[in-house]
This record gives C-alpha cells, structure tokens and sequence, in this order.
C-alpha cells in the first residue's frame, strides 16, 4: 500500500511539477494553435509558452476572407479571433519554424534562433496550392486565396471592376468566390477539371445541383477542362486565359482555387511521420515518428493533422474543418499535461459549412468515405434538402442545402453507424428517395510518390527512412 | 409510482407549484406510455433525438392529443380566402415544407437577414418601460408588490403589440381571453369535473371570440396597411411571397400569445428563484455580466413551457429501446428533460454560473423558439433594471400561487415585500 501510494504520489508530483515549470512550444499561430494555448492555460498549465508563426499577424478567423471580407462588407484585417482568455504566451510572430530537432528537443528558426521546448505542438496548417507555372503565377492580378493579406489584396482587385474574374478549381473556396463576383456585379469563368464543382467533398450527384446553382446565378461555369496558360499584357498583368479546350478570353483577374498543400516541410529530416499526407498522429493527437511509432512528447493539431477515425475503418484522416482545429487543439492541449490514463481521445464527428449562391451549406460526416447517396428531405429543385452518404449499407455522411436544422439527426445516425438509407421522413419527402452511386472521383488515383523507404535487415536496425528529392 | 399515475399527478393542478418530483418519477422510464397512449418524453438525450427526427410531426391534424386550433369562426368560403380560417394552422402544429415557408414568411418582419435592427432597436423603449413601471410602483409608496402583474406582464404584452402592431387598449380583452383559454387547456383529471368542463366550454368560447378578435384586425390592416408586423405580413411580399391570409390568423395569435406569456413566465420565476436562493439576488446584482447565464439557468430549472403536446409519431420509431407505435402521439416534455441528472449535473439546483448549459428552455430543432432573441433582450433588461433599484426584496408566500396550465406554466402572482426603490 505505502508503495503504491507513494508511486502514485511521485507520479503526481511529476504531473505538478511539469505543469509549473513545464516548456511548450506552439508552431502554427492560427486557429488551433490559438485555442490550444488557451485550453493549456485552462489545463492549469503555468510553465513557459511559446508560439511561432511565420504571419506577422495576430491569429485571425479565415472562414469569413472568402466571404463577408471579398464582399467589401468587413476590412480584411478585421477578422481578429475573439480570445477565450489570457494566454500568457511569448509570441514569436511573422517568424517561420524551419526545423525540428527531436533529440534536443528545439524548433530551428529563419532567423538562426533555437527554441528549447519539453513539448511541442505542430499546428502548421496548411496553405494555398500556388498556380503551377511560376512565371504565369507571379502576373499581376494572379490569385490564391488562403492568408487575411491574399484577402486584402484580392478584395482590392474585385473592387476596382476587372471585366471578368477567372476562377481554375470548383472547390468550396473557388465556389464561394465565384458567389461573391456575382454577387458584386462581376462577369465570372469558373473552370473545372472535373465534370462539375464540388465534386471532391460531395460527389457529382450534389456537384451538378452546385453546377445548377452556379449557372443559374450567372456563373461561366466550364467543367470538364484545363486552364493550359495564363498571358499577361507588357506590364505583366494576367490579360488572357487559355483552356485545354482551345478557347481562349480575356480576364483581369484570376483566382487560383487549387486546395492546399500542408505545411511540413520544414519537419524534413525530424523523423517524423509526416509529408505530402500531414503530420499522422494517433486520435490522442501525439505524432507518430517515421517507423510509425508513437512519440511522447509531440502532438499535432488542426489542419495539418491526420489521424486514424473509429467511424471510418480507422482510416488515417485529414479534416480540414474549423471545428476539428478548435476541438483538436483541445484535446492535444490536455492530453499534454496529462498523463496516459487521463488522455482523450479526439474523435470529431467531421462537419463543415458553406455560403454560396445564396445558399448554406452544411455537411457532417466524411461524404468521399461513402458511394452511395439519397435525397432524404425537402427539395433539390428549390435547393432546401437534405442528402446522406452510405457505404455497404451503413450512412456515413449527410449534407444539406438550407436544411441545416436536420443536421443533428443524421449526425446521431452516423455516429451510431445507422443503416442506409435512412428511414423516410414522416413530411416532405423528396420526389425520389432511391439512393444511386455519390459520384466520387476514385481515391485511387496517385497523388504523390512515396518518399519513405524501409532499411535494416537486422531487428533491432530495421527501420524507416525519409528520401527526400525524389518527388 | 407507475408512469401513468406520476402522469397523472404531474397534470393536477394542486401539484402545479412543484412539478418536479412527478418529472422525476416520469423519467425512470424515459420514454412512457401512459394514458390515452401518449408516449411522455422526460429523458435529455431521448428528448433531443425525438425533436430532431424527421419521423416525429408537429402537424396536430395528425395527433390525437394535440391542442385543436380554435373552432371555425367563420364558415369557409371558396370566395374569399380570408374567411378560410378553419382549417389552417399555426407553424408550430406545423410541418415542412409548409412550416418552414410559414416561418421564414414570419421571419423576414422580425429578424435577420431581412429585418436584423428590429430587436436591438427595442432597447431604449424596453428600458423605459421597465424603469416607468417601477416608477409607478415607488409612486404608490407600497412596500408589497406584485411582480407579476405589477412588472412581469406589463413589459411583454406591451412589447409584442408594439412589434406586431396589435393596439395595447385591446389588451384587456384579449387578456381574459387567453386566460380563459389557458385555464381551459387542462389535461389533467380535473377536466373531467363539472367546473372542469365549464372551463372547458369557456375555453372554447373565449378561443373562438379572440380568433374572431385577430381576424377582424388582419381584415383592417388588408384595408388599411399599419405599423407592424401583421400589417407586413398581410400587405408585404417576401422572396415567397405573402403569407396565405388564411395562415396569418392563427400564427398571429401564436406571435401575440407566445409572445407574452413565455416571458411573463420566466420574469417572474427569475425573481422567484433568485430570492429563493439567498445570496444569489446579491451575487447578480454585484456581477451583472452573469446575468445573461442566470436566465438561462432559471428557464432550465422553471420553463415557460414545460411541454408542448403538437408531436406524433410517423412510424414506428425506436428510442432507447422502446418502440413508440406509428400514430401515437408524444408529448416532449422540455421541463423534465432539463433536470436529466444525465446531462445535467444536481439538476435541482441553481447554479447562476453553470456551463455547459445547452437546456431546452427554447425547444430545440426547426420548432425552436421564433421570438426567443426578443425575449432574451426583455428578460435581461426587466432582471437588470429590477436588480439595480428594487431594495432588499422578500417572498411573502413560497411558493406563490399558480396558474392552472401545466403547459404555460407560470405564477398567477408573485408577491414581495420590499425596503424600496431607487431611482
């Protein structure tokens, strides 16, 4: 008994003790790096905190840069987030992390500056996929779309009336910004290399309902093409487009909406699990090294952190989502201050938004996790309905076009693995309620080269290791 | 104590004070059937589930429990559509794709998108209102007052007619017409009494002469637009065009009567349950910040509606092991489930700094309350204002008498003794 009890208060004692004199390091000072440093401090971690981040500015909310912010409606500099509380930090801002060293336990600095941590969170996010010419990236009036200064400077651009704004990618954000040109009065292209928008989060069933949407707002929408080259005038201004279907016009604006690329690279060399994927991690948000072994004393949250979901076979996931940096950063921040029986686990139910056309948007669950579909409720003609998602008979994902109040019902059925389809709704049912395949581009398809080769022949050398160069 | 019998101890009026224990009773069995094959819902987590599943209807056509709209006031007509009352209904004994029409039809006179400075722009009248009621009863000189009808009442009835358009000299009448109604809406074993029943009957009566009351002012403002709400949803096209005269009637004496009466409920059980807990009044009153949390806490511990019996069941629907049976009516009852020691920890007590508080004072799902932001805003100001002047404040009677409803359950008075009020 004194034994044990004596353990037990050793044990406690260590938990104390790091919690007072404990040194976090924060990278990535946005969103989730934001509300971990305040759920530390809610943890009552009183040790040293540290957070970098390579913008020069406060941490600020993106959501509204693709919307309220194009619109004119709020300055781009204006999207602060609100503090839940004081964080008592040192902030290393518009100061890039280019290197982690595990066995010394530093973040490497741009400047040459080491920062000593006992843990680290790695909240580096992501950013935008830049326009895959350089030449043609660097003309005026070329776009991306991700930091609150992309805003400013787009919002500027829309403002000063360019005769047509293209816009390359159908994602959410080139969605939302096609939205925003009509609503400002703009002529607008949108191309798309798939056979409507939408189609990587929510399948060709909903894409071609967006497409609809899109064309009846006066959207140029062309699917199914490449933008192949972007001219600019002799002052270096984008003037013209050209597409892989050889038509050719003239824009003023061009909106690279190409998704994001994850923001590890400067982990190359730590031996960490990380790369083109994210930084994997288990669902308790500590990173797994390279060989895929858990470390202890590093954690992972928000955008650029993949994890393995019970819902969804235990297959490693990237959310992309800003609920999943608020509540991941909650659960990497208390699971650092406490020990392994007191972990939690972070197991989001995925869920996103969108306002475009008019329209809000709202999905719970991993659609591309299903290929199945069904209207469930309400009206796909007059854009007030909702879908869900099924895999071998199980509903996996919803979504809904201005019917959001439903959302808390499918989201119990997913979380219950409930059968698909669903059981029809007592009103407002759909004209059809039979499913048919979502219509989701096959995830088979190679995205990156493997850039991690097995070594050792010996048990105790065998191991993983990073080949960079090879992409 | 079977369901049946804590059911029907819940629905008598003597227990009407203290509901509670039946509530609690109830919940052992989550979901019960009881009389008249009415599944009661007590349990949070079964509650949320029911309110939010698109198998459950709000549509009382399809209820054998339901509360019946008031009878025809008028002979349908083919001719004129604003005599076709009969049959229309409000949005809350509503479904989609009508409910959803009807409320956004609704919503566009009274808040955001189309509408969003309404409310923020009743402020400065709400805190005139307040302070000018309080002004009068320092003016009497009593040191009793009446917080329900002395404050309670008098701000929300004033409040909605103003939003609506509804003249406040009507006020009196409509007044004993909807308490003859709520008086009369009784589901417990004293409907089937001799006074029971003449209840009954002048319930009928007094709901049939405050229809025909709405409809003659939705016929004016058709004549002669006017200040207000009904006025625009008479006379006013939305992206939906204008509500089907025949729908503006019963929704408008929904806005006019759920418009008053929830709020009266929760003013007047925010002073009760403040003084109820000593050191409370004293902590708000040094702490006005946690104002807003405190009302919350008191609309979970005491709301205004405890249930609401609109639902049925579509299908055959499986909650927590039980099947409630296609056809049958299901009552939620929102003040049970806000004491779920499950989702609640010590459910029974006040706490004015609770968090995690996400209670079903305001209903939940497409159904949740329509003028609740306005609500909020009186509540704060009336609990503010009352906290800063009124001086020393004490229950005279604990607990204090009380309506007879069981649905809009409030005090029909609440008496204080009081050391002043200050300017």
């Amino acid at each position: 008994m004194n034994a044990s009890r004596s353990a037990s208060t050793i044990v406690a004692e260590l938990v104390t003790a790091f919690k007072t004199r404990g040194r976090i390091v924060i990278v990535g000072a946005s969103l989730a790096g934001l509300r971990a440093a305040e759920a530390l401090r809610d943890e009552g971690f009183s040790g040293s905190l540290t957070i970098i981040g390579d913008e020069p500015h406060e941490p600020y909310d993106r959501p509204p840069l693709s919307k309220q912010v194009l619109k004119g409606w709020v300055p781009a500099d204006h999207t602060k987030l609100p503090r839940v509380r004081a964080v008592d930090a040192e902030w290393r801002l518009g100061e890039a992390a280019t290197g982690l060293d595990r066995a010394s336990r530093q973040v490497r600095l741009a400047s040459g500056d080491q920062v000593p941590f006992d843990r680290l969170l790695i909240a580096t996010g992501t950013r935008a996929r830049p326009w895959f010419n350089p030449k043609e990236a660097a003309l005026d009036g070329v776009f991306t779309l991700r930091t609150c200064d992309d805003a400013a400077r787009l919002q500027a651009a829309l403002a000063a009336g360019p005769r047509r704004v293209l816009i390359i990618g159908a994602g959410f954000i080139g969605s939302e910004i096609a939205s925003v040109c009509r609503e400002l009065g703009l002529a607008v292209t949108v191309a798309e290399r798939a056979e409507a928008p939408l189609v990587g989060a929510l399948g060709g069933v909903i894409g071609n309902i967006a497409a609809e949407m899109q064309r009846d707002h006066g959207v140029d929408l062309r699917t199914g093409v490449a933008v192949e080259a972007l001219e600019g005038d002799a002052g270096g201004h984008v003037r013209r487009a050209r597409l892989s279907d050889g038509s050719i016009f003239d824009v003023d604006v061009v909106l690279a909406s190409l998704g994001s690329i994850r923001n590890t690279e400067w982990l190359e060399g730590a031996g960490l699990a990380s790369g083109f994927w994210g930084v994997a991690c288990d669902a308790g948000c500590r990173a797994f090294d390279i060989n895929g072994v858990v470390t202890d004393n590093i954690f992972v949250a928000g955008d650029v952190a993949r994890a393995p979901h019970v819902l969804y076979e235990y297959q490693f996931l990237s959310l992309e989502h800003w609920d999943n940096a608020v509540f991941g950063a909650q659960v990497a921040a208390h699971n650092m201050v406490s020990l392994e029986a007191d972990r939690r686990p972070h197991l989001p139910l995925p869920a996103f938004w969108s306002g475009q056309f008019g329209v809000n948007i709202k999905g719970v669950g991993v659609g591309p996790f299903g290929d199945e579909i069904v209207i469930t409720q309400g009206s796909v003609k007059e854009r007030r309905f909702a879908a869900a998602y099924g895999r071998r008979g199980r509903i996996v994902a919803a979504v809904t076009f201005n019917h959001g109040k439903w959302l808390e019902y499918y989201g119990a059925l997913i979380e219950r693995s409930a059968p698909f389809p669903p059981p029809p709704p007592g009103f407002d049912q759909p004209a059809d309620m039979h499913p048919v395949p979502a219509e989701f581009p096959d995830p088979r398809a190679p995205t990156a080269l493997p850039d991690v080769v097995l070594t050792g022949h010996d048990p105790t050398e065998r191991g993983a290791e990073f080949r960079p160069g090879r992409r | 104590m079977t369901p049946d019998t804590a059911y029907a101890e819940l629905m008598k009026f003597e227990n009407r004070a203290d509901p509670y224990p039946f509530f609690d009773e109830l919940r052992k069995t989550p979901v019960a059937r009881v009389a008249n094959g009415i599944y009661v819902v007590t349990g949070y987590r079964e509650l949320m589930a029911l309110a939010h599943d698109p198998r459950v209807s709000s549509d009382s056509r399809r209820s054998t429990a339901a509360l019946q709209p008031a009878a025809k006031a008028r002979p349908e007509s083919e001719t004129n559509p604003m005599e076709a009352y009969g049959s229309a209904r409000s949005m809350i004994n509503s479904d989609p794709p009508d409910h959803d029409r009807a409320r956004r039809q609704a919503m566009q006179f009274f808040g955001p998108p189309h509408s969003p400075d309404l409310i923020p722009k009743m402020e400065p009248d709400i805190q005139r209102m307040v302070n000018a009621l309080l002004d009068k009863a320092k003016a009497r000189g009593n040191t009793r007052i009446d917080v329900v009808d002395d404050y309670a009442y008098p701000l929300p009835v004033s409040v909605i007619c103003n939003v609506l358009g509804v003249p406040l000299k009507d006020e009196q009448r409509f007044h004993v017409w909807v308490s003859d109604v709520f008086e009369g809406k009784d589901l417990g074993p004293e409907a089937a009494t001799e006074e029971g029943k003449r209840r009954s009957e002048k319930a009928r009566a007094s709901a049939e002469a405050i229809t025909e009351y709405m409809i003659g002012l939705v016929e004016q403002f058709a004549r002669e637009p006017g200040e207000g709400m009904l006025s625009k949803m008479v006379n006013e096209d939305g992206p939906e065009g204008r509500m089907p005269p025949g729908e503006v009637v019963p929704n408008a004496l929904l806005l006019l009567v759920a418009g008053h009466d929830s709020t009266v409920n929760l003013i007047a059980h925010c002073v009760l349950t403040l003084l109820r807990n000593p050191g409370s009044f004293e902590l708000l009153r040094g702490r006005p910040e946690l104002i807003p949390g405190a009302i919350e806490e008191v609309l979970r511990l005491q709301s205004s509606v405890q249930f609401f019996p609109s639902r049925s069941a579509t299908a055959d629907i499986e909650i927590n092991g039980t099947v409630i049976p296609k056809g049958s009516p299901i009552f939620l009852m929102y003040g049970a489930a806000n004491r779920d020691p499950g989702r609640f920890p010590n459910p029974n007590q006040f706490d004015p700094e609770r968090r995690d508080n996400q209670h079903l004072g305001w209903a939940s799902g497409i159904h949740t309350c329509f003028g609740g932001p306005l609500a909020r805003l009186e509540v704060n100001i009336a609990l503010e204002v009352f906290l800063r002047r009124v001086v020393n404040p004490r229950l005279v009677v604990d607990p204090p008498p009380y309506r007879r409803s069981m649905i809009f359950r409030g005090p029909r008075h609440l008496l204080i003794d009081i050391d002043g009020i200050r300017d």
